[in-house]
């Protein structure tokens, strides 16, 4: 499956779900907020909330900042 | 006795506000915001570098347990962008609490005030804590009280300039015209210019260049914080009135 995630084309992802794509990046879900085509994924669906190909995904975390 | 700001229920024992970017590495942040004494970092909002991951998080260094972390809209020039990035830091954090900002210029980086107007009504009906970074303006911060900001955070001069508070009596009028915290945003460049602001009424100051931006920054933090202790006493303390003349400190009874 291919995924956009962060404007970064992943071709060949197995992640069924969003939880599976953190996995698979090894990105720790506490501290982060997903957007899949735009839309917000709340924390209590990201091992439910079906990714498909083509699928333009955002993960997001704080930085420094003012 | 206490002297604890309050915004929507949510008890601020500091009255100095830290901004965590422009530091040398986290270790620099995190002690320049413990020598601050302050409870409440503000942050931005960014994506995670997947092909390139540190494995450093801010947050590994500012215990949100610890501090409030105050999320910023910075960089975000349109409405949309704006509550883009406010729906995902709620999500991404633990609160409410906003720091909006809609920019309307790249050089000075003004607040563009009516995307900013719009964006704190439709939040405030979402049920955020908006604190809307915005113009030393009066009238557009009583509009924006109006639209439902829990707090007005009025520029003291262009995000860091450092050129302190260039317009003292509008701040002043703000703290008239408005019901609401008053937290001067953006343009305190010494501990002098955090004093200017608590002295003339505001209830805190946030500060990120001038502290982050000094030749030693964990020195400085703890300069702001005495100079917002300062002010803050020196306001409720209430000065003497100005006079052209001297009057004497010592008595003349009793001299020879």
């Amino acid at each position: 499956m291919r995924l956009t995630v962060n404007g970064e084309i992943i071709e060949k992802s197995n992640a069924g779900t969003v939880m599976e794509l953190l996995d698979e990046l090894q990105i720790e879900p506490l501290q982060v907020a997903v957007e899949v085509n735009l839309s917000i994924i709340r924390k209590a669906d990201y091992s439910t909330f079906r990714l498909n190909d083509g699928d333009k995904v955002e993960i997001v975390k704080f930085v420094g900042g003012g | 006795m206490d002297d604890n700001l309050i915004i929507r229920g949510i008890e601020f024992k500091s009255r100095l506000w830290v901004g965590t970017g422009k530091y040398k590495d986290f270790e620099e942040t995190r002690k320049a915001v413990e020598a601050s004494g302050t409870d409440v970092v503000t942050v931005a909002v960014r994506r995670i570098n997947i092909i390139d991951r540190k494995s450093e998080n801010l947050l590994d260094y500012i215990d949100p347990k610890k501090y409030k972390i105050l999320p910023n809209t910075a960089g975000c020039y349109t409405v949309e962008d704006a509550l883009r990035y406010s729906r995902l830091a709620r999500e991404a954090g633990i609160s409410d609490l906003i720091k909006l900002e809609v920019i309307g210029d790249e050089k000075t980086l003004f607040p563009d005030t009516w995307g900013l107007l719009k964006a704190t009504e439709i939040l405030a009906k979402e049920g955020f804590i908006v604190l809307p970074y915005t113009n030393d303006d009066p009238v557009m911060a009583k509009r924006l009280e109006d639209a439902g900001a829990a707090a007005v955070m009025p520029l003291g001069a262009p995000i860091g300039s450092g050129l302190g508070i260039r317009n003292p009596y509008n701040i002043k009028i703000i703290l008239e015209i408005v019901k609401l915290p008053v937290i001067v945003d953006a343009g305190v460049g010494t501990a002098s210019d955090a004093t200017v602001a608590m002295e003339l009424g505001c209830d805190a100051v946030l500060i990120n260049t001038g502290i982050a931006g000094a030749k030693d920054p964990i020195a400085m933090a703890e300069a702001m914080k005495h100079a917002v202790i300062a002010g803050r006493l020196a306001y409720k303390a209430g000065r003497i009135s100005k006079k052209l003349y001297a009057t004497a400190s010592s008595p003349i009874e009793g001299m020879l």
